[in-house]
């Protein structure tokens, strides 16, 4: 009743191919990006509940919002292309070393240190070269055998920014830090500045491939997807849209990495972006949704937030139960659950969002 | 479904951010602590040592100076991620939020390294973490009590000198570093190379990449290689597959001089016999139980509150006892200025910086054998350069050496060199030191 186009006339080509077709749709987004944008700074500022302490700004919607990004990234590769990719942790690596390579000079080749936003979207370039680099296997091979090729990028890179020293401007320990965060004289500090860059980061990433993959380019992504020899034939350049598709999803994964070390961790060692990250991307874009963006979304919300309340729950409830006790009952309940979802909706978050909506149209006489 | 689970979701948030249950007046210390995972072997000793002065001193005392102590776990698995997300949950719980927090882990030190000015809350790193940060000047909110890895690599060449009769016999000689390939193993090479220089042996780094269980080509390098000694800077599993290797490839254990963070009881007996002759550094402290044990027994374990078992008296729970003691001494020497109450972290930094532990205080306290006097000014955060060595005999550690000072001339020019580089990258201002109160 409340949720269908009836009356919605469109009256030009524009109209007609805009991202959310449906007056609700857009308005609900609009709703949410205002709260994002204005609601939540407010809240914070004048800590109104939930925003009582830094804690849900800081630890929970700041690395929401940052693995968010790199899962859309992720999901440009495996849910739009279909390049099933263990890499993405590294390409997450080479955007904060490089972006840290760029932030604080190369002195040898005579570069000072760039402004900290040319050197996170630097890293992100750097990160998208090296997509390409290990991109270029899945012009012969595919499935599980790509994601073997690039599991070698995860382990090239962990080895590279252990070893070569100069990645870490030689720090003795291999732990760097990241620059002080200034943009335009703008100094990022406070943890609803660093939520408000990352916030902008998001949106603007997100739209961006929004459009990428309902356009040409992403047309050729997904019918490289779904079957690469019919898309062969009818004229699309496997060479062309796979690389892109690396590109793209290096990019935006890079930029991830950068704004990970920078803004979130602030001092970080390879460790940070393990095979342990490319498997949590992994499986948030499997969750949430391939081939979806609010599936990248809805799979990194799932994939860091649930863990986090499994953990919480039992304290606060003041269960008195001990620290690996909780720890375990977390893996436990997590694992069961991601279980239970797979087999109740194999299509991810997305496909339940997108069945709710159906749903909704009909909603209250269904048929 | 959806309902359950959005329910579910809105429950959580809900709990996760609502106010405290901690009741008000009472000093709030966080314990980041790793019960599962690879460290486990390592981290639940050195937790439960923690928790259980904690608690001595809330059943005994009623807290410290009267002003109760509370604190809550958090489990960090030791990964930097995870430790974060625990410091940022734990850090304004309380009345005064945080007075102080212990990473035990050295990438989430350094990580936190980057947050703890600014949320104005000490870090307690006990022989571990950046080792730079003993200058008090460019690093005011960490405090490195007791020792570095550089005063342990110090120490270790001392001994490994001593052993071979001198200095002078260094020279030529050939000294391997096995070590966990992050920024707690890498701590002590820049260290190790300059001792290299100084006394003419050949260094060489051996990594060994988390979590440290494959570790079969590096052992049959060493074989090839054949080095005079062999250092280890291992943690969690690393350490007892180290030494079983070690006794697979037929290197003498004692000639393997580990860290004090390679030195407890998990460490040793999975290698079982192998382990026997194997050296380790001790952080001033051993094994065994002293006057402090005793009271906790009788007002914390016997009461049924408390968290040791085999552990009790083991070197890692030990370890713990010292980084609560050293802790709620900081609070102490801070009450003492602000008053009686629920402290800041800004109030508890002040305290670390003018601790002074002395000889009557610690034999009062019943650390009287696990530890010497420890004194800490805004020019030293770290106060203390002092480490013995202990031997496992296949039963129990057994201390073979005397008191070993660690050569400052070398290491001090390290610390300068790096925390001013650390400066300059971080536009750092070096507080005056002869202007702080």
């Amino acid at each position: 009743m409340l949720y269908r186009e009836t009356g919605q006339f469109k009256t030009s080509y524009t109209a007609d191919m805009g991202i959310f077709p449906l007056r609700q749709d857009r308005n609900a987004l609009l709703v949410l990006l205002a709260f994002a944008f204005v609601g939540v700074p407010l809240l914070a500022h004048f800590h109104i509940w939930p925003f009582g302490s830094e804690y849900l700004l800081r630890a929970i919607l700041l690395p929401f919002l940052i693995l968010s990004l790199a899962a859309i990234g992720v999901n440009i590769l495996i849910g739009f292309c279909g390049q099933i990719s263990l890499g993405s942790g590294a390409f997450m690596a080479v955007g904060a070393y490089m972006a840290y390579k760029f932030g604080t000079g190369m002195p040898e080749i005579g570069l000072p240190a760039l402004p900290v936003l040319v050197s996170i979207l630097l890293g992100g370039v750097c990160s998208a070269l090296v997509g390409i680099l290990f991109g270029i296997p899945s012009l012969r091979i595919k499935g599980l055998y790509l994601a073997v090729a690039t599991l070698a990028a995860q382990f090239f890179f962990d080895w590279v920014f252990l070893r070569v020293a100069w990645f870490t401007n030689y720090a003795p320990s291999g732990s760097v830090s990241a620059p002080e965060l200034s943009f335009f004289g703008w100094v990022v500090n406070e943890p609803v500045e660093r939520y408000l860059l990352c916030l902008m980061f998001v949106t603007v990433f997100a739209l961006i491939a929004k459009n990428l993959v309902r356009g040409n380019i992403g047309r050729q992504w997904m019918a490289i997807r779904d079957m690469d020899i019919a898309a062969e034939l009818m004229g699309i350049r496997p060479f062309i849209a796979k690389l892109s598709a690396f590109a793209v999803s290096s990019f935006i994964v890079g930029v991830a990495g950068a704004l990970w070390a920078f803004v979130y961790l602030g001092a970080w060692e390879p460790l940070a972006f393990s095979i342990d990250r490319s498997l949590q991307l992994l499986f948030m874009v499997i969750i949430g949704g391939l081939g979806s963006i609010l599936g990248s979304f809805l799979g990194a919300g799932f994939i860091l937030i649930v863990p986090i309340m499994l953990n919480l729950i039992p304290s606060e409830l003041g269960v008195p139960l001990s620290t690996e006790t909780i720890s375990h009952l977390e893996f436990i309940i997590f694992g069961s659950l991601i279980c239970f979802l797979l087999i109740k909706e194999p299509h991810g978050f997305a496909r339940l969002v997108t069945l709710m909506k159906e749903k909704l149209r009909l909603w209250p006489f269904p048929y | 479904m959806r309902k359950l689970l959005g329910t579910a979701v809105l429950v959580g948030l809900g709990l996760a951010t609502a106010a405290p249950v901690l009741a008000q007046g009472e000093q709030f210390i966080p314990v980041l602590s790793y019960r599962t995972g690879a460290y486990a072997v390592n981290g639940v000793p050195f937790a439960n040592g923690t928790l259980d002065y904690l608690a001595l001193l809330n059943e005994r005392d009623g807290g410290i100076n009267g002003v109760k102590i509370s604190w809550e776990e958090c489990e960090t698995g030791y990964a930097t991620d995870k430790g974060v997300e625990c410091y940022e949950r734990l850090k304004g719980k309380g009345a005064t939020g945080a007075a102080y927090v212990s990473p035990l882990s050295t990438g989430i030190t350094f990580a936190l390294t980057e947050k703890a000015p600014g949320d104005k809350i000490p870090l307690l790193t006990l022989g571990y973490g950046r080792s730079e940060s003993r200058n008090g000047a460019v690093f005011p909110w960490n405090f490195i009590a007791m020792g570095s890895y550089w005063t342990g690599a110090d120490v270790a060449i001392q001994h490994v000198a001593k052993e071979m009769g001198g200095f002078d016999k260094l020279k030529g000689k050939k000294i391997s570093l096995v070590y966990h390939d992050s920024p707690y193993g890498k701590e002590p090479i820049p260290a190790l190379e300059a001792f290299a220089k100084k006394y003419g042996y050949t260094f060489k780094g051996i990594p060994v990449t988390h979590p440290g269980v494959e570790q079969k080509s590096q052992w049959l390098s060493i074989r090839q290689d054949r080095p005079d000694y062999v250092l280890l800077w291992g943690w969690g599993v690393m350490n007892g597959t180290s030494i079983k290797e070690a006794a697979a490839v037929a290197y003498p254990r004692d000639k393997m001089i580990g860290i004090w963070w390679s030195g407890a009881e998990p460490d040793v007996t999975p290698a079982g016999d192998g382990a026997i002759g194997y050296k380790a550094l001790m952080l001033q402290h051993g094994p065994g139980q002293f006057g402090v044990h005793a009271e906790i027994k009788k007002n914390v374990i016997d009461k049924g509150k408390g968290h040791g078992k085999e552990d009790f008296g083991q070197v890692l729970y030990n370890r713990g006892l010292i980084n609560s003691f050293i802790g709620t001494e900081a609070i102490r020497t801070a009450q003492a200025k602000f008053g009686k109450k629920p402290l800041s972290g800004e109030d508890v930094r002040w305290g670390f910086e003018n601790l002074n532990i002395t000889e009557a205080r610690i034999k009062e306290a019943g650390f009287e054998g696990m530890m010497k006097p420890l004194k800490l000014s805004c020019t030293d955060h770290q106060g203390a350069d002092l480490a013995r060595v202990q031997q496992w005999d296949g039963k129990e550690w057994k201390v073979i050496s005397d008191w070993y000072t660690a050569d400052r001339a070398v290491l001090d020019a390290l610390v300068a060199e790096q925390s001013a580089k650390y400066a300059a990258e971080k536009k750092i201002t070096p507080v005056d030191c002869s202007k702080a109160g």
